[in-house]
Parts: C-alpha cells; sequence; structure tokens
C-alpha cells in the first residue's frame, strides 16, 4: 500500500509537469514591448516553482517508500543534520529564491506601473458599464471634454454623458465600441468605471488592470504587432460578465488615421 | 494553569433532559460534534453546488432534471442561466469557506479536543461557546434562505466586491435582498467565531492542567491558539464590514458607493463612499482567513503524523514559531490579492515582499514534515494517509503562489483559473484531507467505534487522485488565459479549452461520488462499527488518556497531571513504544540522537 502510495506521487509529480515542459497550454504570442520582461518572470519562476515542487514530492515519495515498512528490530531515528539544517537551508535557499524574484520581479512590474507614459503618448479612454466597453479619442483639439453622469443615457448612444453643446472640448470627441491603436505608438489609457468594478485585460498586451469606481486609473503600453485581439473583463460585475468583450484591433499608423477618420464622420 | 488541588471546575452538572443534552448543550463536546454536523451538511451542499457548476461549464446548454425546481427562473427546463451560475457559485464559494473550512479543522475538531488536551473540563464560558454554534447554525439557516426568497442569492462572488456589493437590486438579481442576507449571516458568522476564539485563547492560556506548559501541549493545541488568535483579529474587521454594506442597503449610507455612479441610464444616490476600503478591509479578513483554514490542518496532520511515525518532529518548537509567522505574516500580506485593483503601485510592491517572504515558514513547516519521515517507522492507515496527501496537496498548491506573490506575474495570472486551482489546492483540498485525515483519526474517541478501514482507503485513493484530476488543470487553464467566474466561454480563445473543462467535470464527478463512500463509512461506524478501545493508535497525548467516548468532565473527575512533553515515542516504556503524558514512568529514549 504505502510503495504503491510512493509511486503514485511520482506518476502525478511528473504527469502534472509534463504539460508544462511540452508547452501545451500556453499563454498566446506577447504584441507588447514590455511583455517579454514578464513572460522571463514567468519562466524563471516556472523553472524554480518546478523544481521546488518536483523535489518535493520526490522526496515525500521516497520517504513513504523507505520508512513505511521498517525492518524488523530496526529503530527510530532523526535525519542527520536535524530541524537546524533543514532552516537553515530553507532560509538560504527559499530567501535567495525570494531575493532574486522580488528583485528582477521589480523590472517588468516598473516598466508597467511606475514609468510615466512618455509626452507624445496617445490617450484614449475606456469606459467600463455592464456590460460593454466604450472608447473615446480626443480628437483634432486634443481634448477630452468632461463627463456629465446625469447625461449619460445609452438609448440616444451618449455614452459618457458628454454635453458637446456646452463644452467645446467635447464637440470632436470620438466615442467608438472597438479600440483600435496604431502599431509601435504608446497608449496612455485613461480607465472610467461607469457603475461597479470592471477590468480590462488583453492577454497579448500582458495587461490587465481594474476600473475603480470613484477613481480613475491609467495605464500605457505599446502594441508591436498588428492584428485583432480580444479585450475581455476579468472582475465580476454582473450577470453579462463572461460577455462583457471588446476588440482590439492594431492596426498601421495609415490604416489608424483612415479608421480614426471614420469614425469621426459616423459621430 | 490549573492547580491539582483546586476543587473540580466544571461549571455546569450534566444534563439530563434531551433537549439541554445534545441540543442546546453546554458541554465542548457535544458543541464539537454539532460543528462538525454543520460542517458536513455544509459540503454536501458546497459539493453539489460544485457538481451543477461543473456540469454547466463543460456542458452549457445541458439540462440537468430538477434543477428547475429549485429556482424556475435561475434554470428554466434545468438549464441553467448565466445568473444562476455565478448564484450558485457565490454560494458555493461563501459555504466552503466559512462553513466549511473554517468550521470543520477550528471549531469542530477544536472544541472536541482542545479542553481534552490541556486536560480541562470544559471552556471557560460554556454559554458563549453554546451561543457560538447556534449563531453559526443561523448564519448558515440565513445564507441558505437566500436561495428560497426575492430573486435568489446574491451573484457577487464569496468576494463580495464594491460597490456591486452595495448598490442594490439595480446590479442584477440577487444583488438586493441577496446580499443583504450574505452580510448578515457573514457578520453573524463571525460572532460565531469570535466567541469560539475568546474561548479557545482562555482554555490555553487558563486551564491548562499541572505540567502543562505551553510547550507541552500538543501541536494541534498550538495550531488551534494560533488560529484563535487569527479569529479574533480577523474576524472583528469582517463584522462591522458585513454591517455598514447593510447600512448602505437600507439606511441611504454610502460607506462604499462613489458618487456619480450611473446604472440603467440612473444616477445612483450615493455619494462620498470608498470602493476600495472594502478591498481592504475584506482582504484583511481573507488573507488571515486561509491560514485560519490550513494552519489547524498543519498542526492536526503533525500529530497524527508523529503517531503514526512512532517518532517526534525534528522540531516541535519550530513547527510551532513558523505557524506562529504565517499568522503575523498573513496581515502583512493581504494586498496581494489587490495587485491590479487601483491600489498605488508601490503599495503592490509592499505586499509582495512579504508574500514571497511567508513562503519561507511554509517551506520549513513542510521540510520538517517530510524528513521527519526519515527513520520513523511509517504506519499507514487511512488517517495516515489522507496526512500524507495533505503534505502533497499542501506542496502543490503552495509552489503556484510563488507566482501570484509577484505583481508582474500577477498581470497576467490574477483573475484567471490558475488562481482558481492555486487556492482550491492549498486551502480548499489540503485542508480537507486535514479534516478527513482528523475524521479518521479521532472518531474513536468521538464516536466510541473504529471507522472502516477499508472504505477508508477506497476514500483515499479515489480523492487523492481524483482532487489531482480535477485541480492541477485548473492551473493550465490559468496559464492558456481562462477567466474565472465566466458562466461559459463564447469567446474564440477560449473554446479550446472547454475539452479540459469536460475533463475536470467528469473527475469532479466522480470524486464528489467517492465523498459518499465517506459518508456511508461515517454514518454506518457511528453505529455498527467496532467497538474502540481508550487508545487505539497508541497515542501520547491527553485525549488518549482518557476514555472512550469521554465522560462528561472529561476525566471522570480527576484532574490529570502532566509530566512528559506530547510526543515520547521511539522509547522504551511498560506499554510499548511510547510514554504517554499523564505516565509517570521516566523516558528513556531508543533515539539514536545525533
Amino acid at each position: 500500500m504505502a510503495k504503491f502510495f510512493a509511486i503514485t506521487i511520482i506518476v502525478i509529480a511528473i504527469a502534472s509537469a509534463i504539460p508544462i515542459l511540452l508547452h501545451t497550454w500556453v499563454a498566446p504570442e506577447d504584441i507588447s514591448t514590455h511583455g517579454h520582461m514578464i513572460d522571463e518572470q514567468m519562466s524563471e519562476t516556472m523553472v524554480e516553482a518546478g523544481v521546488s515542487f518536483l523535489a518535493a514530492q520526490l522526496m515525500l515519495a521516497l520517504f513513504i517508500w523507505r520508512f513505511s515498512n521498517p525492518r524488523p528490530g530496526e529503530k527510530v531515528k532523526s535525519f542527520p543534520g536535524g530541524a537546524r539544517a533543514l532552516v537553515i537551508g530553507a532560509v538560504l535557499l527559499v530567501g535567495a529564491e525570494v531575493l532574486a524574484l522580488g528583485v528582477f520581479g521589480v523590472k517588468a512590474w516598473a516598466n508597467v506601473y511606475l514609468t510615466p507614459p512618455s509626452t507624445n503618448a496617445m490617450p484614449i479612454q475606456v469606459q467600463a458599464g455592464q456590460f460593454a466597453f466604450y472608447f473615446r479619442y480626443p480628437g483634432p483639439d486634443g481634448k477630452l471634454g468632461p463627463i456629465h453622469p446625469e447625461l449619460i443615457n445609452e438609448g440616444s448612444q451618449n455614452f459618457y454623458g458628454l454635453d458637446p453643446e456646452h463644452d467645446p472640448d467635447s464637440r470632436d470627441d470620438i466615442v467608438t465600441a472597438e479600440m483600435a491603436i496604431p502599431v509601435n505608438k504608446e497608449v496612455h489609457l485613461l480607465m472610467h468605471a461607469k457603475d461597479v468594478g470592471h477590468s480590462f485585460f488583453v492577454r497579448e498586451l500582458r495587461v490587465q488592470q481594474d476600473f475603480v469606481p470613484g477613481l480613475d486609473v491609467s495605464l500605457h503600453f505599446t502594441a508591436t504587432k498588428v492584428g485583432k485581439y480580444e479585450i475581455v473583463c476579468t472582475q465580476l460585475c454582473g450577470l453579462g460578465h463572461y460577455n462583457m468583450k471588446a476588440y482590439l484591433e492594431v492596426l498601421s499608423p495609415q490604416d489608424f488615421d483612415d479608421w480614426l477618420k471614420k469614425q469621426q464622420a459616423m459621430q | 494553569m490549573h492547580d491539582m488541588s483546586a476543587p473540580a471546575a466544571h461549571h455546569h452538572a450534566p444534563p439530563t433532559s434531551f433537549i439541554r443534552k445534545h441540543v442546546f448543550s453546554l458541554d465542548h463536546k457535544v458543541i464539537g460534534k454539532q460543528y462538525y454536523a454543520l460542517a458536513l451538511v455544509a459540503a454536501l451542499c458546497g459539493m453539489v453546488l460544485s457538481w451543477l457548476m461543473r456540469i454547466h461549464l463543460g456542458w452549457t446548454n445541458a439540462a440537468i432534471p430538477g434543477l428547475q425546481l429549485l429556482s424556475k427562473n435561475g434554470a428554466p427546463g434545468g438549464v441553467m442561466t448565466p445568473e444562476y451560475y455565478l448564484q450558485l457559485m457565490t454560494m458555493h464559494g461563501t459555504i466552503m469557506v466559512f462553513f466549511v473550512l473554517t468550521t470543520a479543522p477550528f471549531a469542530a475538531f477544536g472544541n472536541f479536543f482542545l479542553p481534552i488536551q490541556v486536560g480541562a473540563e470544559d471552556m471557560p464560558f460554556p454559554r458563549f461557546n453554546m451561543m457560538s454554534f447556534w449563531v453559526t447554525f443561523l448564519a448558515f439557516v440565513v445564507l441558505m434562505s437566500s436561495f428560497f426568497v426575492g430573486d435568489g442569492p446574491t451573484l457577487g462572488g464569496w468576494t463580495q466586491y464594491a460597490p456591486l456589493n452595495s448598490v442594490g437590486a439595480v446590479a442584477g438579481p440577487g444583488q438586493g435582498l441577496g446580499v443583504i442576507l450574505w452580510m448578515i449571516s457573514i457578520a453573524l458568522f463571525c460572532v460565531g467565531q469570535l466567541l469560539g476564539a475568546l474561548n479557545f485563547i482562555t482554555t490555553t492560556l487558563d486551564l491548562r492542567v499541572k505540567g502543562m506548559s505551553l510547550m507541552r501541549l500538543p501541536l494541534t493545541a498550538w495550531a488551534w491558539f494560533i488560529t484563535s488568535c487569527m479569529g479574533l483579529t480577523a474576524f472583528s474587521v469582517l463584522m462591522p464590514a458585513c454591517i455598514l454594506v447593510v447600512l448602505d442597503h437600507v439606511a441611504g449610507t454610502s460607506f462604499f458607493v462613489t458618487s456619480n455612479l450611473v446604472i440603467n441610464d440612473q444616477m445612483l444616490p450615493h455619494s462620498g463612499g470608498s470602493t476600495l476600503l472594502w478591498q481592504h478591509l475584506f482582504w484583511f479578513f481573507g488573507h488571515p482567513e486561509v491560514y485560519i483554514a490550513i494552519v489547524p490542518g498543519i498542526g492536526i496532520v503533525s500529530h497524527i503524523l508523529i503517531t503514526s511515525m512512532r517518532k517526534q518532529m525534528l522540531s516541535q518548537r519550530v513547527l510551532i514559531y513558523c505557524m506562529g509567522a504565517l499568522a503575523v505574516l498573513s496581515y502583512m500580506v493581504y494586498g496581494h490579492h489587490m495587485f491590479v485593483s487601483g491600489m498605488n503601485p508601490f503599495s503592490s510592491l509592499a505586499f509582495s515582499f512579504p508574500t514571497l517572504v511567508i513562503t519561507i515558514p511554509a517551506t520549513i513547516i513542510v521540510l520538517i514534515q517530510v524528513f521527519s519521515l526519515y527513520g520513523s517507522k511509517l504506519r499507514i492507515n487511512s488517517a495516515s494517509l489522507f496526512a500524507l496527501g495533505f503534505i502533497s496537496m499542501f506542496v502543490s498548491g503552495g509552489v503556484s503562489g510563488f507566482f501570484l506573490a509577484q505583481p508582474s506575474i500577477d498581470i497576467m495570472l490574477h483573475a484567471t483559473y490558475f488562481v482558481v486551482g492555486h487556492f482550491h489546492m492549498v486551502m480548499g483540498v489540503a485542508a480537507m484531507f486535514g479534516i478527513f485525515a482528523a475524521t479518521y483519526f479521532w472518531f474513536p474517541k468521538m464516536a466510541g467505534r473504529m471507522m472502516n478501514e477499508t472504505l477508508g482507503k477506497v476514500h483515499f485513493w479515489l480523492s487523492f487522485v481524483g482532487a489531482y484530476c480535477i485541480f492541477m488543470p485548473f492551473h493550465y487553464l490559468g496559464i492558456a488565459g481562462n477567466i474565472r467566474r465566466y458562466s461559459s466561454f463564447p469567446d474564440d480563445f477560449l473554446q479550446p479549452l472547454i475539452p479540459v473543462h469536460r475533463w475536470i467535470t467528469v473527475a469532479a464527478l466522480i470524486t464528489g461520488a467517492a465523498q459518499l463512500v465517506f459518508l456511508y463509512n461515517l454514518i454506518h461506524s457511528r453505529f455498527w462499527g467496532k467497538l474502540a478501545t481508550d487508545n487505539p493508535w497508541e497515542g501520547t497525548s491527553l485525549e488518549w488518556s482518557t476514555a472512550t467516548p469521554p465522560p462528561f468532565d472529561n476525566f471522570g473527575g480527576k484532574h490529570p497531571v502532566v509530566y512528559h512533553d506530547p510526543y515520547q515515542y521511539g522509547v522504551q516504556s511498560s506499554v510499548g513504544d511510547y510514554v504517554m503524558q499523564t505516565s509517570p514512568e521516566q523516558v528513556k529514549t531508543e533515539h539514536e540522537e545525533k
């Protein structure tokens, strides 16, 4: 029974590692300038966590195999070195691991969150509400008009509560249901929640950030590959949460200009 | 510490009526059993809910026969609606975290065994103890009642994030009355746990018998004591937070709702609140809660393994310090749940470091448990199998914590099935294995009869392999970007993952069915099991030195005296390879000490 248990632990440990080693399920291709740092951090952590996982499971299996059927007359004995060796080993090894992951991990995090966007980053506002995203581009004046929540009316498609009659800055604002950005151009995303908490997640861009009602949060990133990607909500926001999504189109600069003009004409 | 010469300190006489003996009992042992029964019922409810969710996730349009009887609107024709999925998911999480993982390892076994292990006749405040159970029971009734009122339970998840939890029915089904009932239930639950924690702490500090110094307490007693300290501070934060949410609903306050929110084109009549405040309050409770669920398991598993190994752990003292370190650090790490919440990004780094550091005491605990097996005479039975399974699960769930502790990686893994896999393994399955190990180990003392070993082993094998088949693929799904809390996966990129979900569903149904073997074993053994002796496992701590089942005052009118550390195994004595804590016999060690 004990030996069979030991074998089962080993089989499970190895079987668990196989899909990771074979890259059966992986994150999609990275299309951001900062994503490679996250991916590298992920790979390093996978190696360290994987080795710890396999070593601990194999050691557990080995001791169960060896010590479940003691030989006749065998006396109990302690692990040489005792607890002191284990504590010192754990503090040094895990401590080093913790320091390495903690210190190197800061780089990727800092690139997304602790570095301000460049001054020529393109501002785009995204508003999340049950259960849709709407995007707003500032238009030729480069300014976004103020939001008047009391004017929000989905029926009349005033998703942002804009008042172009009284706010000159709102007059050329472009509101869309899909997001388009030019490739290789930094985007400064201004995030606004209309009702409850939501989140903005684009796996390929390696960005995820919650919308917080009452708090305007921002994010900046640069997409490096033309294509169409899904934007999904990852913060439970109500019954339609599973279906709250939009698309991000990364376009060439020329295609983006054309797209923006087309959207402007449709306002 | 209890004085040998002191008069009997039992605060109450043995009850004679059925009601006072079995229902409104002041006896900690009856209260422990009541908690266990409540946890068992709750676990069955939670498991059935998980079956329903899994069937829906594998086959979204499948009609589940009879489901429409539970909710006509939520499951017309037996097909679950997206909102009903979220409602069942919320109830599954709430029931499991609060009423199973907190109730069974801490309140049930702790109530029954802590006073006995310290040599006391009862808890110091038996009425508080009775109230603690019945308030918890009431909390469960209030929570379950939300299935049958209004538009059903809340759909906001067990974390109940603001402002979805505070804006009322306009935010969706169950967000009005459903939320209010959830908050009342959890506030009541907190009251129950606070009363319990008060009793546990005073029992440990004040009611120890002569000779029972703190370092002579068994590891279980230490685990329950440390857990009580966490409970006292964590639940006392969650309770007022829940009350404030109720006030946001019924008294027009705006603790968690900010100004200028618009739902259905209507501005909400709230202003001035903070949505992040709820997250801070919730996770200040929520992360210690993880350790409230798992620390008793660490103590129980160590206690059982020592008895099964016939030798001490490499260091009992280090294990105690590490459990204490987990408790202290648990309050400093809670912000890792909020890396992408909009909190100041510097705070994320501040919360990340202690989260990584907490792996050090956790690693030491695992290493001590594993390396203590070296040189042992390991006895394999249902209890020790589940205890060893606990270590395997704790390792598997623990290593994924390395990923989630890092804010940069959390950008990719936050809110995915990776998180679901992580916490199910490390605080769900591991804690459940601790509960099962404790059941097989202590059932003889609690019920006076042995459980069936063959059925116990069948239960173990199906649960151990099944749990891995369910929860390891969750990690793969998360790495591929599968978002949690989705009732179905209409997106293009999630479609290829549906076969994995179906595999998990089949595994969950089989593993769930295996729990019925345990249920049968439990009930059958209770009435028809082989009669147990006083010390069937040749244990050393005080619960094994009293009668089976223990008398009303635990030790038959006597105060035991403790002469030894709790785990004198691997020695030569008149009874075998162990000396009980209460035996004045001198210990002659057989250890080959290094």
